[in-house]
């Protein structure tokens, strides 16, 4: 086996950098691609709903913003704590790389709902079970960025990030379960969607094609700042003079 | 599906609802990747400024 190749490669800071610039260019193209196909699909295939009419539209970016801002919580509390407990340097990096994106599919899935749920349920917003604990998420992720960017020890920031990220993991079954436990204005979970086969099927597909552009798209982005928050963080190494020196030559 | 172009504009009445929230969406996602960019540049012209020795911050 060849012993530059094993788990812990990418954990090196230099490594990672050279494999996110290598794979960068693939997940923008894929995603625009992606982004492209699935909106073609979403707003001219798809058939117009027989009960909410063209505003279910909202669907193809509604749902996959959701479903990334709770698996990329996951993700950055999962990296935030591996970086705590390994002192590994570019998993608390990631961690906080993934906080901003994060955070945006979040603000997309509360803005675009409350766009959906004025047309349909007759009000933008109601605090119920589904709702509410969906922007506790929001806030967690605000709580996040500002916490880490209060601490300017990087290694104690990285700590008190990781255990907030922790506690609020808590959160995240509550959401996805929040339909099922209480009573809430909010529809059941997507995917048991129960209309005519052919019509679920391209409303499904769209629905999915936006789900993989958004995940390549966060994976581009949040690869992007991790770039930076490297360079950043490892500024007095040999491959970041190096990098930095190549720029200027 | 749709006869005309205003009709798909006007996306059977829900115009204000559908585009508003693909619009946000849009810019946002144009905006997050340019703004991780230019931190990255930043990031790396401040390591060059540290090459030179004038690092100032």
């Amino acid at each position: 086996m060849n012993p530059s190749l094993r788990w812990s490669t990418f954990a090196a800071p230099s490594r990672f950098y050279a494999l996110a610039a290598a794979l960068n260019p693939w997940l923008w193209g894929a995603a625009i691609v992606l982004a492209a196909a699935g909106l073609y699909v979403g707003f001219f295939v798809a058939p117009t709903d027989a009960t909410q009419g063209d505003s279910y539209r909202i669907i193809f970016i509604h749902v996959p913003a959701a479903w990334i801002s709770m698996v990329i919580y996951l993700a950055m509390a999962f990296w935030a704590a591996l970086g705590w407990m390994l002192n590994a340097r570019m998993a608390s990096m990631l961690a906080r790389a993934l906080a901003p994106t994060g955070a945006l599919f979040t603000f997309v899935a509360l803005w675009t709902g409350s766009f959906w749920g004025k047309p349909t349920w007759g009000t933008w917003w109601v605090w119920d079970a589904r709702l509410t604990s969906y922007l506790i998420l929001l806030f967690l992720y605000l709580g996040f960025i500002a916490l880490v960017s209060a601490i300017d020890d990087v290694v104690r920031g990285d700590k008190a990030a990781a255990v907030l990220a922790l506690v609020g993991a808590v959160n995240i079954p509550i959401i996805y379960f929040s339909v099922r436990w209480w009573n809430t204005l909010h529809q059941g979970a997507t995917i048991s969607m129960t209309k005519a086969p052919s019509m679920a099927q391209t409303m499904l597909l769209a629905m999915l094609l936006m789900t993989f552009a958004f995940w390549a798209y966060a994976f581009a982005v949040v690869f992007t700042r991790a770039q930076a928050l490297a360079l950043e963080r490892e500024r007095d190494t040999d491959w970041v003079r190096s990098l930095a020196a190549g720029k200027e030559a | 599906m749709w006869g005309s172009a205003s009709e798909f504009f006007a996306m059977g009445g829900y115009a204000l609802y559908v585009w508003s929230a693909y619009a946000v969406c849009l810019a946002l996602m144009l905006a997050e990747p340019l703004l991780a960019r230019r931190h990255r540049r930043q990031a790396l012209r401040d390591a060059g400024r540290a090459l030179d020795g004038r690092h100032d911050d």
